[in-house]
């Protein structure tokens, strides 16, 4: 028996290379682990039928003497990003039988290193959602408390590794969705710098923001997974090289900085300030400076994304007519064609978000919110340009309040604000992650909260920095199953 | 906002929708907006850059093999014939 709970991709690799166990063992324990719980968590739409096959091509490689950080590591990928061959729905009915024609540029990555893919975790409809309530199929329940979300939008490749059902996995994150699920769930999210990964092969939510984003249980785990996938695609013409932005030099006095106002604000849980309140003194123990910071758009940061995102998305999903691919609903006419097929394949959320982004880019209303939400982000970029001069890192708690009970919010705009920390990140483009920061309970359950870094472009490594002297001296709940 | 609005942003969006749906968009929509417009209100004397660069991004046209081949690609038509994309008439 292989002990999952304790087990991490740089144990795993050890292990296979020493030959303690092989890629084979290791992937089937995990498909008897998913056998087990994936039922009542719901994190996987499916499991590849190939799992074990995909194992004894990593055995041969194992065999030949090659060795990878990931060769036969088994990881979960998020229902949005193109494995040749296999089933890619976004966990929407308009794609419900889509199979992708082309690998994603990570998938490509981590096929010459031999990692294994166990199956498709689930999401909110096009990712558009921030607790796996919006799949057109289940809803993803979080492992520490199974009557709450697993928060999203990646809550299934979350819940999977949490749950010990993959020993990492990739996510997508435009407004928080690699993130906010890994605070729910006690585990590791990072969302690259934009342009960092290749979004060649990844369903588009939002151009202009999306980014793929590594999930583990530690942070050396997600910096291996990020080492193994990022690096410039000439397939996407925004993606970035090593050159793109200045090298931070990882400086032995980090400065912390802050943004009080933003974190003392309305809507933020008082268990949440209190844990972030701790976790800043305890960065001040390790030897950091906090400083105080104000950014003075950054309250606006959740109206700029909540425009540009459905402008964005609204666009990209004109694409599912039912005409090249997908769900085709026979009319009359072409005409009908379009409106009965984007009616029968297109879920709530998604209409929402496709008539909001409509209104915002339409004539009339263009300037006053399209226009001025861009002019907005460009003031917030220069604004954190402004405090990259003064702090290193600047930190948030990564949600405003812990994972809730499924169906407890109808309210559209009352999930959107979940995301009030995490989609500055992305309106700027800069990197960000989400740790463990211990946990609160509530109702008999330990629910883990997180806490959030965020650095200048390109500076991932020092979000692994700080992020293991803080994980190094961190309670996690994950530890204590 | 009214239904008429959601009526007609759905035609834009080129999306059917019964009219219990459009009373529940137009009151979504009338929260989000009432949300996103205190954008209206910053003075901001910026104007709007690029994402990574503000000039176009090119790569070389030379023809390279890739992964998919047409086979993979018309399998996922809806529906095809002698290997085209079958779609009704538009005029």
């Amino acid at each position: 028996m292989i002990d999952l709970k304790n087990l991490t991709i740089a144990t795993a690799r050890k292990k296979l290379d020493a030959k303690e166990f092989s890629a084979v063992d290791l992937a089937q324990a995990y498909l008897d682990e998913i056998k087990k719980k994936n039922g009542e968590l719901n994190a996987y739409l499916e499991v590849f039928d190939d799992v074990l096959d995909q194992a004894k091509n990593a055995d041969q490689m194992i065999a030949r003497g090659e060795s990878y950080p990931l060769l036969g590591i088994p990881l979960a990928i998020k229902d949005v990003i193109l494995i040749q061959g296999k089933k890619v729905s976004a966990a929407s009915k308009i794609l419900e039988n889509y199979i992708a024609s082309y690998d994603a540029t990570v998938i490509a990555k981590l096929k010459k290193q031999g990692a294994v893919f166990l199956g498709r975790a689930n999401t909110d409809e096009f990712a558009m959602g921030s607790s796996t309530e919006n799949s057109a199929y289940i809803i993803t329940k979080n492992p520490h408390d199974t009557s709450r979300v697993a928060g999203g939008s990646s809550g299934g490749p979350v819940a999977a590794v949490a749950a010990d059902l993959a020993l990492g996995a990739l996510g997508s994150d435009t407004g928080g969705s690699v993130r906010l699920p890994a605070s729910f769930c006690g585990i590791v999210g990072l969302k690259p710098t934009y342009g960092k990964v290749s979004r060649y092969g990844l369903i588009s939510l939002g151009s202009s923001l999306d980014c793929i984003g590594p999930i583990a249980k530690n942070i050396e785990d997600t910096s291996i997974l990020f080492n193994a996938i990022y690096g410039h695609d000439v397939l996407d013409s925004t993606s970035i090289n090593d050159t793109t932005y200045e090298q931070i030099i990882v400086k032995k006095d980090l400065t912390i900085g802050v943004p009080w106002s933003l974190v003392n604000g309305e809507g933020i849980n008082p268990e949440v300030k209190e844990n972030f309140t701790q976790s800043v003194k305890k960065l001040e123990k390790l030897g950091c400076n906090i400083k105080d910071i104000s950014l003075k758009n950054i309250d606006l940061a959740l109206a700029v994304y909540y425009i540009i995102m459905p402008a964005e998305a609204s666009t990209n999903l004109a694409r599912f007519d039912g005409v090249r691919y997908g769900l085709h609903v026979d009319g009359k006419n072409l005409l009908e064609d379009y409106l009965l097929t984007k009616r029968q394949g297109f879920g709530k959320e998604t209409r929402r978000r496709i008539l909001l982004g409509t209104y915002v880019l339409s004539h009339g209303y263009y300037d006053a919110y399209y226009g001025k939400a861009q002019m907005v982000r460009s003031a917030l970029k220069k604004e954190f340009a402004r405090a990259f001069k003064e702090v290193d890192i600047i930190a948030t708690p990564t949600a405003p309040f812990v994972a809730w009970k499924i169906g407890e919010k109808s309210d559209p705009l009352s999930v959107y604000l979940a995301d009030i920390f995490t989609v500055t990140a992305n309106i700027v483009g800069v990197p960000a992650i989400s740790l463990p920061s211990g946990w609160t309970e509530v109702e008999g359950k330990k629910l883990p909260l997180g806490i959030q870094f965020m650095t200048p472009h390109g500076a991932e490594e020092l979000l692994f920095e700080v992020g293991k002297k803080f994980e190094a001296i961190t309670d996690r709940v994950l530890d204590s199953r | 906002m009214n239904i008429k609005d959601v009526e007609n942003l759905a035609k834009l969006a080129r999306i059917e929708l019964s009219e219990e749906e459009k009373k529940e968009l137009l009151s979504d929509m009338e929260s989000i907006l009432g949300y996103v417009k205190q954008i209206e209100e910053v003075k901001v004397d910026v104007q709007p850059s690029g994402l990574n660069s503000d000039y176009n991004v090119w790569r070389e046209d030379i023809l390279e093999p890739r992964e998919f081949s047409p086979e993979l690609i018309s399998g996922q038509f809806p529906e095809a014939k002698d290997g085209f994309l079958k779609v009704k008439k538009i005029l």
